[in-house]
């Protein structure tokens, strides 16, 4: 769904099939490189940071969640800039954090900031890393207009998508059944949303999403099930989320506080399941790297309520 | 001896070979080989992609078999993310919801088929037919998009169920998707009982009514049951449209009620998955030998489509 939301947007389409096609080989080549080098420090990262003229390749690796826009990103920065060339690749946060230690990409995209561990990894390689916030992810939480609730903790929320709680009346609804709705379960948002919110972070947990979910193909499904049924109950992230749901506050605690997400209890950190999005250096940026990421804290946090983040 | 054989063999799939021919039609025989090797390869190479086809599918989807226990692949969950591979509920959604879009749609088929052949006066028939027609020729993601908006809506406040995303609704737009098949299948064949049929029926004193219902009908019940095949081997394919109105939820559909309740069939695990799954991964050919049944039963239903074609002309036809 993410990749459609953003082929949206016609005119930056073939480049984006380039882009990707272009990052699958190098991605290759990374896979190969860090089996043989395993380990760290031998290589070093394109010196894009050395080049006055500004020409070069930066590479940009990592979450997944971050990777359509890390894409829009690269795209918008290239039209103005023509002699960079930004591949973007997916793979996961920590895979692109490796691939930063390793010193095969210059960017490590991660949706999480990085472990002690591997913050020692990069010392031990001579790499100090540096990390930039460059967006806010938010999952709201939302139900039909017509529906009255206001208000759920976590762990009733867990208990409705576990299929413990089948009737709006045990929290204090209507006496109206339960319909869950939810992303195809191969979406982040779908496993960000099991993790953090059914199994409430216990890692240990074996919850899972009641049989009885509807897995949605696309956020529309969603919002437009939500939009008429009273009985549905849904979650997505919060760029997607229209004026005819009504969003719900929600609590990590049993008693509270209850947070409505918005930018700003999403940056404070106050609304519960919202994460910042990361991009990571070696070392400190210079030249035509420091120029881009300080486009991207800058003139590219335009692009980020568009896909459906939360802009600094 | 070989080179007999070869020639023999030859012979049999190209026809004759032109060397072979008299000397004086051999100039006129090449054009004419050469046309008709054409036409014979385009007509072999059919089969030959459909077995291509079925081999890849079997390469891809066979090591689902041995990669996951059968104990996981015939089970009751089906939630990749965590190597549950469950495909009952699947293959059960799948058979559901076909079979509750033929109960509806038989029955408005036939008798649409009996109205348009046998009742509808002249210009009647001649609106109708390409009506019809054109009702085939609405892409499935608009009447997926239609029952999303206005279908399950209606339906979910209507019967008072707790969604309208159901295995019900996706049997409602299968069945308007499969009743063009129906139709015209089951008109031709209506269309074929010869004339006598209904005049000796009408000259026995029978009413219009009964030369229908006890005459007609039965005498084209051969390529009714071919009609009812091929809306059934339309409806299982379907996935667009399934996929944006049965809600699915990887529930067995087993309790009573779940005519109304989500389903999943195997066509929307397949097309909702395929994009994000890890090429070669254990979910990869899982998906695929969720494709292999999905060929099988396909299969099955046009050989018995076909095998009611061919009895029909074992009997030298009714007309």
């Amino acid at each position: 769904m993410e990749i459609l939301s953003y082929s949206r947007d016609k005119k930056c389409r073939p480049s984006a099939f380039r882009l990707r096609f272009a990052s699958f080989a190098v991605c290759l080549v990374l896979f190969i490189g860090i089996g043989v080098l395993c380990g760290c420090g031998k290589s070093k990262p394109q010196d894009v940071t050395g080049s006055a003229s500004g020409a070069g390749t930066i590479e940009n690796k990592g979450s997944d969640t971050l990777v359509n826009l890390a894409l829009a990103w690269a795209e918008e920065y290239m039209e103005v800039h023509s002699n960079v060339s930004i591949s973007v690749t997916g793979g996961g946060s920590g895979t692109g954090i490796a691939a930063m230690i390793n010193g095969t990409v210059s960017i490590a995209n991660a949706s999480r900031e990085m472990s002690p561990e591997e913050i020692r990894a990069a010392t031990d390689c001579g790499i100090e890393p540096v990390g930039f916030v460059v967006a806010y992810d938010a999952i709201a939480v939302v139900v039909s207009l017509s529906n009255p609730l206001e208000r759920l903790t976590f762990r009733q929320i867990s208990d409705i998508y576990t299929g413990k709680i089948i009737n709006w009346a045990q929290v204090g609804g209507e006496n109206r059944p339960i319909v869950l709705l939810s992303r195809e379960s191969n979406s982040g948002t779908h496993v960000y949303f099991l993790e953090n919110v059914i199994r409430m972070g216990n890692y240990r947990s074996k919850l899972l999403f009641s049989p009885d979910t509807l897995l949605m193909p696309s956020s529309e499904g969603i919002s437009s099930e939500i939009r008429q049924n009273p009985n549905a109950i849904g979650y997505d992230g919060l760029g997607y989320v229209t004026e005819d749901q009504k969003v719900i506050a929600v609590s990590k605690d049993d008693n509270g506080p209850f947070v409505v997400p918005s930018a700003k209890t999403v940056k404070d950190r106050s609304y519960p399941i919202a994460r910042p999005l990361y991009m990571y250096t070696a070392g400190r940026p210079a030249g035509q790297m420091k120029d881009y990421i300080e486009w991207i804290l800058n003139g590219g946090q335009t692009l980020v309520a568009k896909l459906g983040f939360v802009p600094l | 001896m070989w080179q007999n054989w070869a020639l023999s063999l030859y012979n049999k799939i190209f026809g004759k070979f032109p060397g072979t021919g008299s000397s004086e039609t051999a100039g006129k025989s090449w054009a004419e080989f050469f046309i008709e090797s054409v036409i014979r390869v385009f007509g072999f190479s059919t089969i030959g992609f459909v077995l291509l086809i079925f081999l890849f599918l079997l390469k891809e989807g066979l090591p689902a078999l041995w990669e996951v226990a059968p104990g996981n692949l015939f089970g009751t969950r089906w939630y990749p993310t965590f190597n549950m591979f469950g495909t009952l509920p699947l293959i059960l959604g799948s058979a559901y919801v076909t079979i509750a879009a033929i109960v509806i749609a038989l029955p408005l088929g036939v008798t649409t088929a009996v109205f348009v052949r046998e009742v509808a006066p002249q210009w009647a028939r001649e609106i109708l037919k390409p009506l019809i027609e054109v009702l085939a020729g609405i892409p499935s993601v608009v009447l997926g998009f239609f029952g999303m908006h206005v279908i399950a809506p209606m339906l979910r406040s209507a019967l008072g169920v707790p969604t309208g995303l159901s295995a019900f609704t996706g049997a409602v737009i299968l069945a308007y998707m499969s009743l063009p098949t129906i139709i015209s299948v089951a008109e031709d064949a209506l269309d074929s009982v010869p004339k006598s049929y209904r005049d000796a029926a009408l000259a026995m004193g029978a009413t219009r009514w009964q030369t229908i219902w006890r005459v007609t009908v039965p005498a084209a019940r051969s390529g009714v049951a071919m009609a009812v095949m091929l809306g059934m081997g339309r409806a299982i394919g379907e996935t667009m449209a399934v996929m944006m109105v049965t809600g699915n939820a990887a529930r067995m559909p087993l309790s009573a009620g779940s005519l109304f309740m989500p389903v999943r069939t195997m066509t929307a695990t397949v097309a909702a998955e395929m994009g994000e799954v890890a090429n070669g991964s254990v979910h990869y050919h899982t998906l695929f030998g969720i494709g292999i049944i999905l060929f099988i039963l396909t299969f099955m239903i046009n050989i018995l489509a076909a095998s009611a074609i061919f009895k029909k002309q074992r009997k030298g036809g009714l007309r």
